[in-house]
């Protein structure tokens, strides 16, 4: 009997007429995993994305989140069901403050964010979860910056710090070092790794070395299709991958 | 550590200053209490649309729709008999609010331009009905025949304005802390949070469709109360109240003030309003000139209007 399933998708498909951008995806992400999900440009790993959190509505096919079935769901209703995100390019509050920005995330959760008979600076509780996931990640010393004057770096840990605030059981982080020099993306890289195994995190990513460190499993996707999944040495090893990314042919 | 998300909802002393102004008001200018009443009015009309375009981001150019809907609702009533002037206001912000549910849940499902329009058609339409409804809204010859009972049975509302401005401020006050503890309220914040960026909070999980109809409907019950207190301390209704214009005049006063700060309607309302009032005295036609003159340095030169000018200042003395 394999680990229970964190999210799970299967024969995913998407099309806009005759084009199919999801073919026949079928992935499994068990609980706690470190995944990977790699590919080419084009390759439909956004548009997978985009169909797990619902943005997108799949042709055919099912997503599951611990089990249940959540292809009918609206996106909010799925991120209430453990399923966070991150954004390739920062989607963040730049008018508001660093602690703010995270404290939006956790009145959602909280289901505190609908209330509007009590200052929000009343809710300590809140304020004490927000800041301590702040320290976590190295930022309680920017909580009081607007969110703009960060340094690029120190912004892609805030849109981190937004989705863990959200205490998911399945965060994707779509190429979470996009854009940050390489001297800075290792505090990115150690906030990566330091999460526990609560959470089932899926990275969709460019950077191999990136994705051969953090990741113990990977899906390389090719034309929207699951080319090949399996460990990183076997995907290494895989012709078929070499000749995708290197242009050779397989053989 | 300061804890500035902690500190955000707690009184400042400048909070006070327009409570002030309009006490003082009272006792300074005797003979222009009048007015006075009218500025209030419209301090509360422009309040209640900074609440949906100052933080939510929703821009309107119809939102005489719901001041002139509580006008009419609550001067029909009175000229059948209801003449008890606090349950008139409950009554007409309830009718305003009904119809910022219903027409919001149409409207809101688009943005921008369409936006735009949409808002500005339910004005129109509203008007347009108005007019034609002769023998229950007046039609063009506006509604009269509107009589007040005194407020608590005990306060006529006299000659001179003095019953109708110091009631004025009274419910102002009332919406203005209503308004301050939603904008600094969670539900408040995550106005902000789709206003700052509405793909990230569909990301975090937020109802972004329930939480703007839910703004959209409190901000036309707001209106709509203002448009009811202009019924009876005028005791008249004019088609005007649901005009294009009046929409227009209440973002331009919102504009000059400062948008999204709670405050600017406290400054842009009086502005307007005494700018008129003196500048058309001695130019009765052109006098809108320098209101177009001002609102353009504001725009060009004051983004975040006369707040926004008052804010730099400090920045700069710091």
């Amino acid at each position: 009997m394999s680990a229970p399933l964190a999210l799970e998708t299967r024969g995913l498909c998407k099309s806009f007429g005759a084009l199919a951008v999801a073919h026949d995806i079928d992935f499994r992400l068990p609980v706690g995993a470190r995944h990977a999900l790699i590919g080419p440009n084009g390759a439909g790993k956004t548009t997978f994305i985009n169909l797990v959190t619902g943005r997108l509505k799949p042709s055919a096919g099912t997503i599951l989140l611990a089990g249940a079935d959540v292809t009918a769901l609206s996106p909010e209703k799925r991120v209430k069901r453990g399923l966070g995100r991150t954004f390739q390019i920062n989607a963040l509050f730049d008018g508001l403050s660093v602690v703010e920005n995270v404290l939006l995330a956790v009145s959602e959760r909280n289901g505190a964010a609908g209330d509007m008979l009590r200052f929000a600076g009343s809710r300590r509780d809140l304020i004490d979860e927000a800041e301590a996931l702040l320290e976590r990640l190295g930022l309680a010393d920017h909580a009081a910056r607007p969110v703009r004057e960060l340094p690029y770096g120190q912004q892609r840990l805030v849109e981190i710090a937004i989705a863990l605030g959200l205490d998911p059981t399945v965060l994707l982080l779509d190429e979470p070092a996009a854009g940050v020099p390489s001297a800075e993306s290792g505090v990115i890289l150690d906030i990566v790794e330091s999460l526990g195994r609560d959470i089932a995190v899926l990275i969709i990513e460019h950077d191999m070395e990136l994705v051969f460190r953090l990741a113990e499993r990977i899906t390389v996707l090719v034309q929207g299709a699951v080319l090949v999944e399996g460990t990183p040495e076997e995907i290494a090893a895989d012709p078929r991958v070499r000749a995708v990314y290197l242009g050779t042919t397989a053989g | 550590m300061t804890r500035p998300a902690a500190a955000a909802h707690r009184l400042r002393v400048g909070e006070m200053l327009p409570w002030l102004c309009a006490v003082g008001a009272y006792f300074i200018f005797p003979g222009y209490l009048a007015l006075g009443g009218q500025i209030l009015i419209m301090v509360l009309f422009a309040l209640s649309l900074d609440l949906i375009l100052g933080y939510a981001g929703i821009v309107t150019l119809g939102h005489a729709a719901f001041f002139g809907t509580g006008a009419y609702v609550a001067g029909i009533l009175a000229v059948h008999g209801w003449t008890e002037p606090l349950s008139l206001l409950v009554a007409a912000g309830a009718v305003a609010a009904l119809l910022g549910v219903v027409t919001g849940a149409i409207v809101l499902r688009t943005s921008g331009l369409t936006l735009l329009m949409v808002t500005l058609v339910v004005a129109e339409l509203l008007q347009e009905a108005a007019n034609r409804l002769g023998w229950l809204t007046g039609g063009a010859d506006g509604l009269q025949g509107i009589a007040i009972a005194p407020l608590l049975g005990l306060f006529r509302f006299d000659l001179f304005g003095r019953t109708a401005y110091l009631y004025c401020l009274v419910i102002l006050f009332l919406a203005w802390a209503a308004a301050r503890l939603i904008v600094h309220s969670a539900f408040g914040r995550s106005l902000v949070g789709i206003r700052e960026n509405v793909t990230r909070m569909h990301a975090i999980g937020s109802p972004v469709f329930r939480r703007r109809l839910r703004i959209y409907t409190i901000s036309a019950g707001i209106a709509g109360i203002a448009g009811a207190l202009l019924t009876e301390t005028t005791q008249f209704v004019a088609l005007q109240v649901l005009s294009f214009e009046l929409s227009g005049t209440v973002l331009v006063m919102l504009i000059l003030g400062g948008v999204g700060r709670l405050y600017g309607a406290f400054i842009g309302a009086p502005l307007y309003m005494i700018a008129q009032d003196q500048l058309a005295r001695d130019n009765p036609a052109y006098w809108l000139f320098w209101i177009g003159l001002l609102l353009v340095v504001v725009v060009i030169f004051a983004r975040g209007g006369m707040l926004g000018i008052v804010d730099r200042l400090r920045g700069a003395g710091r």
